[in-house]
């Protein structure tokens, strides 16, 4: 009774929205809630009589939903480093540590949601589109790659740079070259490296100057790696459960793992790229040990699937349908070459520690070229096959 | 037995309301229609006036550009009326039978001893001529062209598809006698599909002079275009033809009789129907009232569909069968708001995807509205064509060279070889909701005017 009661009401309201109506400027917005809440009445024209129950915003609500793991995880590692660098004693499932994340990381998710949808809006309204659910999952992509201290001003900045520069000024959703979150990330690398990287910024409250117990120095694993401080970093099983300091969502390989059979069995996430992403990494990381020029080379290469935001970057960014190869053999390809770039940068560049970010961005500009060669050979075969038989013809 | 051709891509949609295997022959009909808009390819002029009376195989139109192809009255009577549309679009010729059976004469004999000239006449004159479809375009043959090969699908994989071999099974020489026509049309060979999951009813098979093979996997398996591209693609400059297998027992059928038979049998199908089953009527008839108490009475309109759920047309309660179509599905229309429907586990909404709970009930067969179920958007996902499109042609690169309308990409990317039924999956799956089956016409067209043919 009451969805008939909301029905009538939008009804009663939806006049006002359309062409002619007192609020028509806001149509878009209208639009936009009223299917968020209802899913419309509309029929199939011509075509196809039947379709599928999927719909974009279905496929968004699977990905966030993939996400969730990995989101309670950092907000329970949140609060668990926290009270570590206080030398306070909590158990890693506790409401203390659970409850002191939620109140770190929520903000952050606030800022990132409120900053993305108001200018999704604003823009959709301008072009008179829909509001695309693009950034349904971007908002909540951007938090879990930042590190918990960061300031929400940049997270505000970050998140405008990448929907305007990164989405908007490509046509919208459907059309970006860049994966957006990552751009976000990318941007503030650039723009305040200080707040991006070092010891301090992965544990909240470092950053301000709480006190700090001795002998804590809040580098992520991957920082000692990359300062060769191999004998520091943790054993595979501490690193794939995550118990670490890093971004708020990147840290644990086990929830992002559950998130990645949640992609793979709904077919929302490619398994193809995932799956080359990891053997591209496995590979090189292989090599690497081959050459072993220092100790993070000599590194076991199976470690660099757990370190940093190679598991993260791999399950959920690279997958982006928009940003990624989009036929399947170019997927393998891209994927792989992924994997491969993320771990050679990270070890052989020292400036870069995160090398999945650059690898994936990379990736993102050659992919148009990876699945034009991909296509280019079908375009050839068709073109063999007509010669053959024109040939068999005569 | 031939090899088995295996179609590894492909979805089987599981409906409600199946035909079962028995026939009903209802009362004949006041009222019968022709449809222009049914024929592809075919601009037509009236060659008769309201009120005039015609005899079962009287042309009632023919094309402009080739006046041999007509289309005939499928009855005895009087035209009832000329419905035009927009712009008097040409949209239904109505005939109102008469109560004596009188037919236009056609030739008998046995096509194996005519020549292909007396063959093809006979096939225009019979009115049945728009049965031959050519590719590339998916439009009416043309009579002058000498096809590479003619292929025959003797199997519909669609959702409640009919079945060809229940459907024919008495008219073993008919079809025979139809393949034994069109063999003289073709420089190349008659290949007939077959299908490997159910029994093959013999009346396929076992024909001179003619390739078959085995196919074996889920819907679009069925479609001959997905046959002939498995067997031998079209290239660029080549004619292929097709036909369907009851239409080619209705080309039979005249050499044998000397008149055009048009009884017809189709299956009522679909989620609304009481008794779904099959019918003994005749082509072009009104099924009006053929569906009288025969809808399950719902709190939704019903849409009657000429044809599948995935390709047929909206006819309407009072419409009529049309040409190509054995098969007539009746589902519910579905002119609701669903209350956050996007969020709910789904265990009632039916999806190819893995995303409601309802794909952990696999054997469940469905009832399926007309809802859009989600709005438009520009193309997000990826691979999600593919897996429904078992065809060497990159789908949505191709998609998105019609929308540009670029004519050479088009053709690099194999626009000859399919029509809107093979990629019609490829809609139904489609997140973005993408009107996939308009814009390939569209690219059909707008290539074929460009060819100038």
């Amino acid at each position: 009774m009451k969805a008939k009661k909301l029905r009538q009401l939008i009804n009663r309201m939806k006049p006002q929205f359309e062409k002619g109506g007192k609020l028509e400027k806001l149509h878009s917005t209208f639009d936009a809630l009223e299917s968020f809440l209802f899913v419309s009445d509309k029929v199939t024209g011509r075509g196809s009589h039947i379709r599928d129950s999927i719909d974009l915003k279905r496929t968004m609500t699977i990905v966030l939903l993939a996400l969730m793991p990995a989101l309670v995880f950092g907000m329970m590692n949140t609060g668990y480093q926290h009270f570590l660098s206080l030398g306070t004693n909590v158990s890693f499932i506790s409401w203390q540590t659970f409850g002191f994340g939620f109140v770190k990381v929520f903000p952050i998710i606030v800022v990132s949601y409120v900053t993305g949808l108001t200018i999704e809006f604003i823009t959709a309204q301008i072009r008179g589109h829909e509001v695309n659910e693009g950034f349904l999952v971007t908002g909540m992509l951007i938090p879990l790659i930042m590190p918990v201290d960061v300031p929400l001003w940049m997270v505000a900045l970050a998140t405008a740079f990448a929907v305007v520069f990164g989405k908007e000024v490509f046509g919208g959703t459907g059309m970006n070259v860049f994966n957006p979150a990552l751009l976000a990330r990318v941007f503030l690398f650039f723009a305040y490296p200080a707040y991006m990287t070092g010891d301090r910024i992965w544990i909240a409250g470092l950053t301000s100057g709480e006190g700090v117990i001795d002998g804590f120095t809040g580098a992520t694993p991957l920082a000692d790696a990359a300062a060769g401080h191999i004998d520091k970093i943790p054993g595979f099983m501490d690193l794939f459960i995550g118990v670490i300091p890093g971004s708020i969502g990147e840290t644990s390989a086990l929830a992002i793992l559950i998130g990645a059979i949640i992609l793979v069995v709904t077919g929302i996430g490619s398994w193809k790229i995932m799956l080359s992403v990891v053997a591209g990494g496995l590979f090189m990381g292989g090599v690497l040990n081959l050459w072993g020029a220092n100790t993070y080379m000599q590194m076991p290469f199976y470690n660099h699937l757990v370190l940093g935001g190679f598991a993260f970057g791999a399950v959920f960014m690279a997958t982006d349908p928009v940003t990624g190869a989009q036929t399947e053999t170019g997927k393998w390809i891209y994927g792989f070459l992924i994997g491969l770039m993320a771990i050679l940068i990270r070890v052989v560049n020292p400036a870069y520690p995160e090398g999945v970010m650059l690898a994936i961005l990379l990736m993102n500009v050659f992919a148009p070229l990876i699945d034009h060669l991909v296509v280019q050979s079908n375009i050839n075969r068709r073109l063999k096959r007509m010669v053959k038989s024109a040939n068999s013809e005569k | 037995m031939s090899k088995v051709i295996k179609i590894k891509r492909g979805l089987d949609i599981r409906l409600k309301g199946a035909s079962e295997p028995t026939v009903s022959i209802p009362d004949t009909p006041a009222l019968f229609a022709v449809k222009p808009t049914d024929f592809r390819g075919i601009e037509p002029r009236l060659l008769v006036k309201q009120g005039q009376e015609v005899l079962t195989g009287t042309p009632l139109f023919c094309d402009k550009v080739n006046p041999d192809i007509v289309l005939v009255s499928p009855v005895c009577g009087t035209i009832e009326e000329v419905v035009r549309g927009e712009r008097r679009k040409l949209l239904n010729i109505v005939v109102r039978a008469g109560s004596d059976q009188r037919y236009e004469p056609l030739e008998t004999g046995s096509p194996e001893s005519m020549d292909p000239e007396k063959i093809r006449k006979q096939i225009l004159r019979s009115g049945l001529w728009p049965s031959i479809i050519q590719r590339p375009y998916g439009v009416v043959a043309r009579p002058g062209d000498i096809p590479r090969d003619i292929f025959i699908s003797a199997f519909d994989s669609a959702p409640l598809g009919p079945d060809y071999g229940f459907i024919l099974r008495e008219d073993a020489e008919a079809f025979a006698t139809g393949i034994a026509a069109l063999k003289k049309l073709t420089s190349g060979r008659i290949h007939i599909g077959l299908d490997k999951r159910s029994a093959q009813s013999n009346l396929f098979t076992g024909h001179q002079d003619v390739d078959y093979q085995v196919f074996t996997g889920p819907h679009p398996a069925g479609n001959v275009g997905i046959q002939l591209h498995q067997v031998a693609p079209l290239n660029k400059g080549e004619v292929v033809w097709t036909v369907s297998p009851q239409l080619v027992a209705l080309i039979g059928k005249t050499f044998m009789l000397g008149y055009l038979d048009c009884s017809w049998t189709f299956a009522l199908c679909g989620a609304l129907i009481r008794e779904p089953r099959y019918i003994r009527g005749i082509m072009g008839m009104s099924v009006a009232a053929l569906l009288t108490g025969q809808i399950v009475e719902e709190e939704r309109q019903p849409r009657v569909i000429s044809g599948n759920v995935l390709t047929g047309s909206n006819i309407g309660k009072n419409g009529y069968l049309g040409y190509y179509d054995s098969q007539v599905t009746v589902i519910p229309e579905g002119r609701y708001y669903d209350l956050l429907g996007w969020a709910m586990p789904g265990m009632k909404k039916y999806s190819a995807s893995k995303t409601f709970l309802s794909s952990l009930l696999p054997s469940k067969s469905w009832n399926i509205d007309t809802n859009m179920k989600g709005g438009q958007r520009a193309f997000v996902l990826t691979g999600q064509y593919e897996k429904v499109f078992p065809m060497d042609i990159y789908p949505v690169q191709l998609l998105k060279a019609i929308l540009v309308g670029d004519i050479d990409r088009m053709e690099q990317l194999g626009i000859y070889e399919v029509v809107e039924e093979d990629m019609a999956l490829c809609e139904f799956v489609c997140t973005s909701k993408t009107e996939v089956q308009e814009i390939l016409r569209n690219g059909l067209d707008l290539m074929r005017k460009e060819m100038g043919e």
